[in-house]
């Protein structure tokens, strides 16, 4: 699936990399715990979450991700922004919740951990 | 290669800024062309202990050599100091406040996972003085003692 899809199908706003949205991602996970995301996930390329810091870019850095979906209407600030955009990531804003969210990747094909 | 060394300060006042000095090592691990899985463990193990020096201990410093075979991280903070290693390196204990995990952190996942991304982990703690730990994440296999 696309960078591009996903804001499709979850009406998204693009926040920052726009130009890389076509992008192949084929794994996400859903946390606003950033100390479960170093803990558990591995090799996901698309972080959605509800938690709006400068250490959720910092944990996407240190995780190789591509995107972050920011659920629930959350907006990053310009810092955050600026912050991802030196890293080369796309930042979306959805108004799904994130179990909505989450739903609608995976019935398009998006997968977690190790294909489940 | 000649061994690099980097020096960082961490501030122990600014949450927003924790994650900088891992973030930089990360650059430059991958500038130099180490194994992405190699540059992935060294920056989860030191943000890790970054942000544990942060929450905890009101800063610190880091100390990191990378040479062909070895990253080796030395963090040292002057905070309150470790009461139970062996309960902290339980997976899911935590000491930290609630406005820490209001932050997305605390869930008693930072030590365990140091450990789990790291080839050595060394700890040297003493209440109300400071702690200290030792890091190495071998490049290829470990070396046999």
């Amino acid at each position: 699936m696309t960078v591009q899809k996903i804001k499709e199908l979850l009406e998204a706003q693009v926040l920052c990399g726009e130009s890389l949205l076509g992008r192949e991602v084929h794994t996400a996970c859903g946390s606003d715990m950033m100390s479960d995301v170093l803990a558990f996930v591995k090799e996901q390329a698309v972080l959605l979450t509800g938690l709006v810091n400068p250490q959720v870019i910092r944990t996407a850095e240190m995780m190789d991700m591509q995107c972050i979906v920011f659920v629930r209407g959350k907006q990053p600030d310009e810092d955050m922004k600026a912050l991802a955009a030196e890293r080369g990531m796309v930042l979306l804003s959805t108004d799904y919740e994130m179990f909505t969210s989450c739903g609608m990747l995976y019935a398009n094909g998006l997968r977690g951990r190790s294909g489940a | 290669m000649e061994s690099v060394k980097l020096h960082y300060d961490v501030s122990g006042d600014d949450f927003t800024r924790a994650g900088e000095a891992s973030g930089n090592v990360k650059h430059v691990l991958k500038e130099l062309g180490f194994d992405p899985e190699v540059v992935r463990n060294v920056s989860i193990a030191m943000y890790e202990g970054e942000i544990n020096m942060v929450i905890h201990a009101g800063g610190g410093e880091i100390d990191v050599e990378i040479s062909p075979d070895c990253v080796s991280m030395v963090l040292t903070d002057h905070g309150p100091g470790i009461k139970d290693v062996e309960l902290a390196m339980k997976a899911g204990y935590s000491t930290a406040p609630d406005r820490v995990r209001s932050l997305g952190f605390g869930a008693g996942m930072g030590l365990p996972n140091i450990k789990k991304y790291t080839d050595e982990m060394a700890i040297e703690t003493e209440v109300d003085v400071g702690t200290t730990m030792r890091l190495k994440v071998y490049t290829a296999d470990k070396p046999s003692a």
